[in-house]
């Protein structure tokens, strides 16, 4: 088949997709985690047949003196209770008032706190760490196929994929009210690995095919490679996808957002291993040979 | 040869495992088609001992807070007033220092770490399986008290650790303490070095005491049997020798320093799950798990018949071993933790796949079963492997075994990156050597 035939098209998909979320990111931004600003939050049940409303918690909270910036609704009377850093004594006295006033006997589920500096420097942390994975997984590709021009689409490819995932999160960020937590670090720097890991098998086939006919054209063997290795890449990319598409579904709401991240990535990453990372090897082979002619 | 004896080798293996993962009592209850099973299964425990140490598991899930309710909780130790090179001590003591009170507490189940980042020295204390923590909280946040004190004139043999009465001398009177070695006799000692105040009023103190016993309290605690004074010490230097075994003489010298080397600490992150969130986790999660996994062996079965149960199998296998694993290592279960192994799952497959397709490919092109299969595992291999590697690297960064201090350390993090990094390890072996051995040995069929 002649996958290369339209590889504009499949960039230009990629290239839409990525523009629609990193619109959102910067018109609207990402909807930072507690993890990265500092923060509490505290998530309660109430036992009370009541229904209570956001506003009443938040008012309460309000004239116990605490700095509280919001109040979402997680299930039936339970809520999390989002506020600037406070100790533990702090939250102990927000549930007393509200147990007061709410005359209702509460339930904490969790509570977290996390200092402002903490925050930060995590932040530094994760960009450090996405650094350091890109460039010891280049390396290991540019050695490894000793060719540069794999390595930088590989890479390129993998950009593509962290790229599709924030803007994403951006969109949802807006839509549902995600937030990005350390967890969604963690999420991202996986899909790095797993659309690495599903472009060096194409990359493996076509170094493969070059050696075995060295005569047909690079874009003939290109096609070949993708025309044998599409059956594997959806094979695989359709299990990992069931297991997290069970993990999404019945999971716990601890671990929803990470699971969906792992998702959108695996998608993007089977995606671009096909449909990305190889139309740009093609480019690239391709302005090489104009260039050669010229000469 | 070697070939033949791999078979009964994965099939023990898989044996064992399935062992470890049983739980600690099992109930067998059968009564159908007049088959009578009525037995409790009792695994034991791995209790090898050499010498000191030795390898000693219960083989038990130990879960993480997220899991087992509890807290997790960081403290920033401030350390202005320590000296530069007093700092690696100092924060030694405070963590032995918030261990002894939390085995005070009652729960051993609790983990103290140090770690450094950049300029800042911190204490991450684990509380998994409690369900009130802020008393424990406040009493592990306080500055330790160290304490020297003395008996009344009046008192007699029979005195006991509540006889003795406070002298005025205190941790901050010491500078610090340290192991030494005795010249005479090259037993290990704990050396005690005063300030100048210090020095004045343990010179009183021995004086006064020649002869009696001198008691050390930490927090109101006695640390050691109280040392007998031998002489007047004037020069605030003095000796404690006993007959200290080398860790006796460390551990007496570290609380020593925690009185001397007093390192205020303040909560900078606090997480607290109640145990009803963590049981729904769990369970929620092993639901999953295992749905996934039916998915995954439905589709292997659809897709390549006898092939994929064969994979399937080895899949099984790869779950027994993971686990048996996870309680040998023993592996601390997170949230995050459970996803890395859920995702594993889905990639362990994945060489198995690879080597079907070429399988399926080498077939098409008219070579004979069994060849086409030993050169479907040989070409698939390199594929593989840089696969593998890509993950593996990414497993390094999120783990970050050497503690750089620019990259994260959080135990969420690292409990996936563990667990991801095992699976992929694990999965090498049962996607190439157990599935091939499968096939060798089963796949009579098609070999003709």
């Amino acid at each position: 088949m002649n996958w290369m035939k339209l590889k504009y098209f499949y960039l230009l998909f990629s290239a839409l997709v990525i523009f629609a979320g990193l619109f959102t990111l910067i018109r609207f931004g990402i909807k930072p985690a507690i993890d990265f600003t500092g923060g509490s939050l505290l998530e309660l049940n109430f036992k009370t047949n009541d229904n209570l409303g956001n506003e009443q918690i938040q008012n309460i909270v309000k004239d116990s003196g605490v700095d509280i910036y919001s109040v979402q609704s997680s299930g039936k009377n339970d809520f999390l209770l989002r506020m600037k850093p406070i100790d533990k004594n702090q939250a102990d006295k927000i549930e007393s008032d509200l147990k007061e006033k709410l005359n209702t006997d509460i339930q904490e589920v969790r509570f977290e706190t996390i200092g402002p500096t903490l925050g930060r420097e995590l932040l530094v942390k994760t960009v450090a760490g996405v650094l350091l994975a890109a460039v010891l997984i280049l390396s290991y590709i540019a050695w490894q196929f000793k060719n540069t021009k794999f390595g930088v689409c590989a890479v390129l490819a993998m950009l593509h994929d962290g790229l599709v995932l924030v803007g994403i999160f951006a969109i949802l960020g807006k839509l549902a009210g995600v937030e990005i937590d350390s967890l969604f670090v963690t999420a991202m720097l996986t899909i790095l690995s797993f659309s690495v890991h599903d472009t060096v098998v194409v990359y493996d086939r076509i170094r493969e095919s070059q050696k075995l006919f060295p005569r047909s054209s690079f874009t003939d063997l290109v096609n070949k490679s993708i025309t044998e290795t599409l059956n594997r890449s959806l094979n695989n990319s359709l299990t990992v996808f069931f297991m997290l598409l069970a993990l999404v579904l019945l999971g716990g709401v601890t671990i929803k957002w990470f699971a969906v991240a792992l998702l959108v990535g695996i998608i993007s990453g089977t995606y671009s291993s096909t449909f990305t990372a190889a139309p740009l090897l093609v480019i690239w082979n391709d302005i090489q040979e104009r260039r050669k002619v010229k000469k | 040869m070697k070939k033949k004896l791999l078979l009964p080798a994965i099939i023990l293996l898989a044996l064992l495992a399935l062992y470890i993962d049983l739980p600690a009592t099992l109930q067998l209850k059968f009564d159908r088609w007049g088959i009578h099973i009525d037995q409790t299964i009792n695994r034991g425990s791995i209790n090898w001992r050499i010498g000191n140490g030795g390898f000693v598991r219960d083989l038990e899930i130990k879960k993480g807070v997220d899991l087992a309710g509890g807290a997790d909780i960081t403290f920033q130790a401030d350390m202005n007033e320590i000296a530069p090179e007093d700092k690696q001590k100092a924060i030694q003591a405070v963590r032995d220092n918030i261990e002894r009170r939390i085995n005070l507490f009652g729960l051993s189940e609790a983990v103290v770490q140090t770690s450094k980042s950049g300029e800042d020295y911190r204490l991450i204390v684990e509380l998994a399986g409690v369900s009130d923590v802020s008393q424990a909280v406040d009493l592990i946040g306080q500055t330790a008290q160290l304490e020297f004190r003395e008996l009344p004139a009046e008192a007699t043999e029979a005195a006991s650790f509540a006889d003795f009465i406070p002298t005025g001398l205190t941790g901050k009177d010491l500078i610090r303490s340290d192991v030494e070695f005795s010249q005479n006799t090259a037993e290990p000692e704990v050396g005690l070095v005063f300030n100048g105040d210090g020095a004045k009023k343990f010179s009183e103190i021995t004086g006064r005491n020649v002869g009696r016993p001198l008691a050390i309290f930490l927090d109101e605690m006695p640390v050691t049997m109280p040392p007998t004074v031998n002489t007047q010490i004037n020069d605030g230097r003095a000796v404690i020798s006993g007959k200290f075994t080398l860790e006796a003489a460390k551990q007496l010298s570290t609380q020593l320093n925690a009185g001397a080397l007093p390192v205020p600490v303040k909560v900078i992150e606090q997480r607290n799950i109640g145990a009803i969130l963590g049981d729904q986790s769990v369970q929620r999660s092993i639901r999953a798990g295992l749905i996934g996994l039916v998915t995954v062996a439905f589709f292997m079965i659809v897709y390549y018949g006898d092939l994929g149960f064969l994979a399937v199998i080895a899949l099984i296998i790869y779950s027994l071993l993971t686990f048996a694993l996870y309680k040998l290592i023993p592996v601390t279960l997170t949230l995050p933790g459970i996803a890395g192994f859920i995702l594993s799952i889905g990639m362990a497959v994945d060489s198995n796949i690879l080597i079907f397709e070429r399988m399926k490919e080498e077939l098409r092109m008219g070579k004979p079963y069994n060849i086409a299969m030993e050169l479907g595992f040989g070409r698939a291999w390199n594929s593989i492997r840089d696969a593998n590697i890509a993950t593996l690297i990414t497993c390094f960064v999120l783990f970050n075994p050497f503690n750089w201090s620019f990259l994260n350390s959080s135990g969420m993090v690292r409990g996936f990156a563990l667990n991801l990094a095992l699976g992929v390890l694990l999965s090498l072996f049962t996607g190439i050597v157990v599935s091939r051995t499968l096939i060798r040995a089963f796949s009579f069929r098609r070999k003709k």
